[in-house]
């Protein structure tokens, strides 16, 4: 069984975060487009958000129909199986990227094409699809208008949403006038950087690719068991495009997707534009049931996809990450992400949602996915954006515990022992002195008061293992008087407040 | 064993600590939220569309059931449409236009033929007024789903009040999941471009819609 791959193709090795990080906020025009982009997208939520008195409520059904879900997953996997085969659909089964790539590519050689048009997709970013294509000589055109520039640029996206969050207008003008002619009809003579003219250029690049492609691919935001019924959410038209006018349609789904019944869209229908892209609703929202005859695809293929998910249901705590909805919420409200930026987290999924998400789906022994956990200040903005309420500061703690403490994990289905991470030896000894000195209340007020005592004479940095903390950081200072000893004096500021 | 096994055993495997008389899904999941937010008469909830539909750039007009062939006329004439597609149920004689070929959509015809037409005109299933949305599902008078996709200019007629609804909840209940659906919230558009909206990638870049009052 190959190790999960979590896309990111052409360069395999990354740098773990902290060192990605270091070079990204050096970046003044990256740091300066995230900075815009999220403070933008994170007022307008709150306002759609604030619109809907009950979102509590929606917020805490969406989190319950997902964790249902997932509790009864082999359940609804076999309904879903049932409902979109009696729909007129085929489904199959990937336990991999390798195998879902395998099952895509055949299915693309069996109409006997060699393009592909592409919604705009996490689960096939994942697995790193459009590459395995190619390798199989099959080009795969990106249609949403973010992966388009991506596509263009040779980069990788940054952001779930808004892949090229990164880019402001005047690079994606030189993308799209380097780079448009190498793939199709090249960029309109002139092109300036008005977004409006960006948007016309992809437009008439795109269209010659819409009306004459025989195979669509996509994921789905929601598959409903009960009907089986698929959901994809958009904007552009681009989605709409790839899902009615080609013959065969293929679907790359992650098994997390699922949601039981029809009922159920009307939770997430409400939350997700509003925390994605902080509208009312998305301009359009493609719902379809197998095939319909005379419109749209006559074929169509349903590629259910594990790559890590059950590896990812067997950690008791980490598992509520896969009620995620991708919505991008959580990124556009984390301090981190705004100034490292997408792609020091070395995956299709940074921020919050990433630094849980991956190290799960790909386990935390590489030196990047170990340290996506730390990527973090753990101020709790996530959680409370997040529509379906997953705690993604306990989950990071949690994975913490794990990179440092080692034990068992579910890899691949199977249970393994984890080693603990190298590089984390300084922390171990401190989780021990701390555990030690918090079972002996003496000892710690004894060192309390020394610490308060010998304030004067603390170093700024420290010394010895220590010193990799501190060079990012400062020392905090000790106070004067320890807490507890202020407590005893003061009765807890009652004292304080006569 | 093939991979549908193997991806069941894991998540059989996974869920060991779920006790099977787990709560079951009608209890797992309490509905308390509301099937529509705030309280509006008929006339509300019709002003409340046009109010959403209009904040979301598409263009709203309002006629009665008498005055709507001429409307439709005259938004043609405005545009300098030349062709209007029009599905085969849409018996109506809305788009009966001096000057403008009627072109009737057939199950062949391509999407090429159809990017040549200037504008398509439909009915629609219904629309809903708390988030600006019309919703297709492929009936006789609105069509396949590629004909409101790939002409530039799509007028749809929503029939009010009956087909309003206040809220997301509420279109569901009427709506039949086996029919393809399309949702439409204003014209395409993306924000792609440093969260700048644009409207118009590739949907129709103007979306007109009548509410028709009167049968």
């Amino acid at each position: 069984m190959s190790a999960t791959f979590l896309g990111m193709p052409g360069s395999p090795v990354f740098p773990p975060f902290p060192r990605a990080a270091h070079d990204a906020v050096r970046d003044t025009t990256l740091r300066g487009n995230l900075r815009h982009a999220t403070h933008t997208i994170r007022a307008k939520r709150a306002a759609a958000v604030a619109e809907m008195p009950d979102w509590a409520a929606l917020r805490a059904a969406g989190r319950q129909i997902k964790d249902h879900t997932l509790r009864h997953l082999d359940r609804y996997l076999v309904r879903v199986e049932e409902a979109v085969t009696a729909a007129g659909g085929t489904v199959h089964w990937a336990a991999d990227a390798d195998e879902a790539n395998r099952i895509v590519a055949s299915l693309v050689k069996a109409t006997g094409e060699r393009e592909v048009v592409k919604v705009k997709s996490m689960a096939t970013q994942e697995i790193g699809l459009n590459e395995a294509l190619e390798a199989e000589g099959i080009r795969a055109y990106e249609t949403d208008l973010a992966e388009l520039i991506v596509q263009l640029g040779h980069d990788r996206p940054s952001h779930i949403l808004v892949p090229a969050i990164h880019r402001n207008r005047g690079e994606i003008r030189d993308i799209f006038r380097s780079e448009m002619g190498e793939w199709g009809r090249p960029a309109p003579e002139g092109l300036t950087d008005a977004p409006a003219e960006l948007a016309e250029a992809a437009r008439l690049h795109l269209r010659e690719k819409f009306l004459r492609a025989k195979v669509g691919i996509s994921g789905a935001n929601f598959v409903v068991a009960e009907t089986g019924t698929l959901v994809v959410v958009e904007s552009e038209g681009n989605g709409r495009m790839c899902l009615t006018l080609p013959e065969t349609l293929i679907s790359v789904v992650g098994i997390e997707k699922i949601v039981p019944t029809w009922r159920d869209l009307e939770v997430f229908l409400q939350t997700l534009p509003r925390s994605s892209t902080a509208e009312r609703m998305n301009p359009y929202t493609s719902m379809w049931t197998g095939t319909t005859d005379g419109d749209g695809p006559e074929t169509f293929h349903l590629v259910l996809l594990d790559n890590g998910r059950t590896d990812t249901l067997a950690d008791e705590v980490g598992r509520q990450a896969l009620r995620c909805i991708r919505c991008s919420a959580c990124l556009n409200v984390c301090p981190v992400y705004e100034r490292a930026g997408g792609h020091a987290y070395g995956s299709v999924y940074p921020g919050p949602i990433g630094a849980i998400l991956s190290p799960q789906l790909r386990g935390t022994t590489s030196e990047i996915d170990a340290s996506l956990p730390y990527a973090s200040s753990l101020c709790g903005a996530c959680y409370e954006v997040c529509p379906v309420a997953i705690d993604i500061p306990e989950v990071l703690v949690h994975l913490r515990e794990r990179v440092v403490e080692g034990g068992p994990v579910t890899r691949a289905g199977n249970k393994v022992l984890l080693k603990p991470a190298k590089g984390h030896a300084a922390e171990r000894a401190a989780m021990r002195a701390a555990r030690w000195a918090l079972t002996r209340p003496g000892a710690l007020r004894g060192g309390q008061r020394l610490a308060s005592r010998t304030r004067r004479f603390h170093p700024r940095a420290l010394p010895g293992p220590g010193r990799a903390w501190t060079g990012t950081r400062d020392l905090p200072p000790v106070p004067v008087e320890p807490f507890r000893d202020w407590w005893q004096r003061t009765h807890g500021g009652r004292e304080a407040a006569k | 064993m093939n991979s549908r096994d193997r991806i069941l055993g894991r998540v059989r495997r996974a869920l060991a600590d779920v006790p099977p008389d787990d709560v079951p899904y009608e209890r797992a999941v309490s509905r308390d939220y509301l099937r529509q937010h705030g309280e509006r008469g008929t006339e509300e909830t019709v002003d409340l569309l046009a109010e959403n539909l209009a904040d979301y750039r598409a263009i709203v007009h309002r006629c009665d059931a008498d005055a709507l062939p001429r409307l439709i006329a005259h938004l043609l004439g405005e545009r300098g449409s030349k062709t209007v597609l029009v599905p085969p149920g849409l018996e109506e004689d809305w788009p009966a236009v001096v000057g403008v070929t009627r072109v009737t959509d057939r199950p062949d015809a391509t999407a090429r033929e159809l990017d040549r037409v200037d504008s398509v005109v439909t009915g629609c299933a219904l629309a809903v007024a708390e988030t600006g949305t019309l919703v297709l599902d492929g009936s006789p008078d609105q069509g396949r789903r590629r004909i409101t996709l790939v002409p530039d200019h799509h007028i749809c007629v929503v029939r009010v009040p009956d087909q309003v609804v206040s809220s997301v909840p509420q279109a569901l209940d009427r709506l039949d999941p086996t029919r393809p659906l399309t949702w439409i919230s204003g014209p395409s558009a993306t924000s792609d471009i440093e969260l700048d909206r644009v409207e118009g990638v590739h949907g129709p870049r103007t979306l007109e819609v009548v509410l028709v009052s009167g049968k």
